[in-house]
């Protein structure tokens, strides 16, 4: 309860564990708000029945608030003038603001227990983060604005958060690895999908690095860092030790 | 949305963005066309000729029966290790129906170009009309263009929103050298460019407008004059799919022996992973692409076989640095930068 997940992808694509999570949380009957804001909600839709979850339906009993960024914006971009009582989510991009506001009252209005609801704890997922500074939201902004949600979500509320970012080694974007390393830092799990050093192969995907950061909570303890590599397949990840592939063995 | 990097002079990637539309021609797609460097008549003019199967075939048929007639079933002595891999196919020898051929030194007949139903949008033209829509602070060129493709994804109803229409089409975009100076755009010029989100909300609103309608987008674009590499990395994490092309004119490439055979190198920098957790990986990364007289192959990149004893000891060096920098898909190769010589 009241953790805040970092999902870190380099050189790969990450996304699979954004997939993984929000199956998981579905079928753990937890309250899910996914700000998707890089794919449709086709193609979620399509993966989760894969992995046996129909956001369709979740959407449908109350248990999914999916805010879906591509159509959000060209609602706003091409849209009429949007009603005073119902700002758009992503207010930021018209210029009016320059903050994330609205779409943190997006996300705890849609996390806020209403009457009658029996899910278990909420929810925040994020997919992905890197995109709001590509879209001229400042590294300051996004960085507030994960600081409002973790007050809300995960102390008020006493609910998880889970956030996608990309980075890269040698990246030049300083925003976004600004914003990268800072949410490490507050971060209690980090899951970092990386692609293989060696390069390209076809058995192993990449490798993921777990770091549980046990340092956050108590002042002694130490991180616990766990490296596996998976193979990534059509409805499921394998994830084995480092060098014992199946093609290997 | 499938986004190319452009070779130094253009050449190749001029020749791919015509085999896109000129796809669309022959499938029957709708075709929008962008550009600010030249009028889209005149692109549409210079789109390569389809051929049609049977001439194509003849042609290569020949080929093929030659390399056939080869018996591979003799068993390796030597090599033996490389029997169990699969025989490379360097050139298409399969003829599916997906996709079809076309000869570069023929240009399209009129008649099978106006079969489309088509779109221009230059910019030079454009600039009068004010945009209907909340340019967000983007470059007035890129809101200008936006404005025009969503107009005629609800105008013509690739977007479903016309429940009249029976026959669904799909709408081919192409849009050519986005982000040059002549899209107002200040990005391939200086380092701390003015404006760093124009083109990134740009793709953004693109994607959107993709991703709800029956579209397809190529987009080329001179990444080589981009200085600021941030905008890079946003404009890959934003597109679907990014290949790059290096053209060997005028590099030190030009006259390696490990290139002769081509014209310059394929890089797939991003495939795209819908609507499923795995994206189809091929087994090698290893792309060039060389311009014959008809036909423009891209194909594996294969070493040629060390075969000469007179090559001095510095260029086998110089081979075997390339070598490295090719990641694991040739195999035949010994990587290292020692030699053992017997």
């Amino acid at each position: 309860q009241g953790r805040f997940t970092l999902l870190r992808d380099t050189r790969t694509d990450g996304s699979f564990l954004v997939h993984h999570f929000l199956s998981f949380y579905l079928k753990a009957g937890c309250k899910v708000c996914f700000v998707a804001l890089l794919q449709s909600f086709s193609h979620y839709s399509i993966v989760a029945q894969k992995l046996g979850v129909s956001l369709a339906a979740a959407k449908e009993r109350g248990q999914l608030v999916f805010l879906e960024g591509l159509k959000s914006c060209l609602d706003l971009v091409f849209g009429e003038e949007e009603l005073p009582g119902q700002p758009s989510p992503l207010q930021f991009l018209s210029g009016s603001t320059s903050d994330l506001r609205a779409l943190f009252d997006f996300v705890r209005v849609s996390l806020s227990p209403a009457d009658g609801d029996s899910w278990k704890g909420p929810v925040l997922l994020v997919d992905d983060l890197s995109v709001l500074l590509s879209l001229g939201a400042a590294p300051v902004a996004v960085l507030d604005f994960i600081h409002y949600c973790r007050v809300s979500v995960c102390y008020q509320l006493k609910g998880n958060i889970v956030v996608l970012v990309h980075s890269n080694e040698d990246s030049e974007d300083e925003e976004n690895e600004l914003v990268v390393n800072s949410l490490c830092h507050h971060s209690d799990l980090i899951l970092w999908a990386e692609g293989l050093a060696t390069g390209f192969c076809k058995d192993v995907h990449g490798q993921i690095k777990i770091i549980k950061r046990l340092s956050l909570r108590q002042a002694a303890e130490q991180d616990v860092v766990q490296i596996y590599q998976y193979k990534i397949q059509d409805r499921n990840v394998t994830f084995f030790a480092r060098g014992l592939s199946a093609a290997v063995l | 949305l499938v986004f190319t990097e452009e070779d130094k002079y253009g050449l190749y990637s001029n020749l791919l963005f015509k085999y896109f539309l000129a796809e669309g021609v022959v499938c029957g797609h709708d075709l929008f066309v962008a550009s600010a460097k030249e009028h889209p008549d005149n692109i549409l003019k210079e789109l390569p000729a389809p051929l049609l199967d049977d001439t194509y075939r003849k042609e290569l048929g020949d080929e093929a029966v030659a390399v056939k007639s080869e018996d591979f079933q003799d068993s390796m002595k030597i090599a033996w290790r490389y029997q169990n891999l699969p025989k490379i196919e360097a050139s298409p020898t399969t003829y599916t129906k997906f996709g079809h051929y076309y000869d570069v030194s023929k240009k399209m007949s009129p008649e099978l170009c106006q079969s489309v139903k088509w779109h221009s949008f230059y910019l030079h033209e454009e600039l009068s009309f004010e945009p209907k829509m909340k340019t967000c602070n983007m470059n007035i060129g890129y809101a200008r263009l936006l404005q025009s493709i969503q107009t005629i994804i609800s105008q013509e109803g690739f977007d479903g929103s016309d429940p009249q229409k029976k026959q669904r089409n799909v709408l081919r975009i192409g849009i050519e050298s986005l982000g040059s100076m002549l899209w107002g755009d200040d990005i391939c010029c200086s380092d701390t460019p003015e404006d760093t989100h124009s083109l990134t909300k740009f793709l953004y609103v693109l994607r959107g407008l993709l991703r709800k309608s029956l579209s397809a987008c190529i987009i080329t674009m001179p990444a080589h004059l981009i200085q600021n590499k941030a905008i890079m990395e946003r404009v890959t994490n934003l597109s679907d799919m990014v290949v790059g092309l290096e053209s060997f004119i005028g590099s030190e490439r030009e006259t390696n022996p490990l290139y002769k055979d081509y014209h310059g190198l394929v890089h797939v920098h991003q495939i795209p992973r819908l609507n499923s957790l795995i994206c189809d990986v091929s087994d090698t990364k290893d792309l060039a692409f060389r311009l014959k007289r008809k036909l423009f192959t891209i194909e594996r990149l294969h070493l040629p076989p060390d075969l000469s004893d007179t090559v001095s000891r510095t260029s086998k060096q110089d081979l075997a640095g390339s070598a490295k920098l090719l990641s694991s898909g040739c195999g035949a190769m010994a990587i290292g930068k020692k030699h053992l010589d017997f």
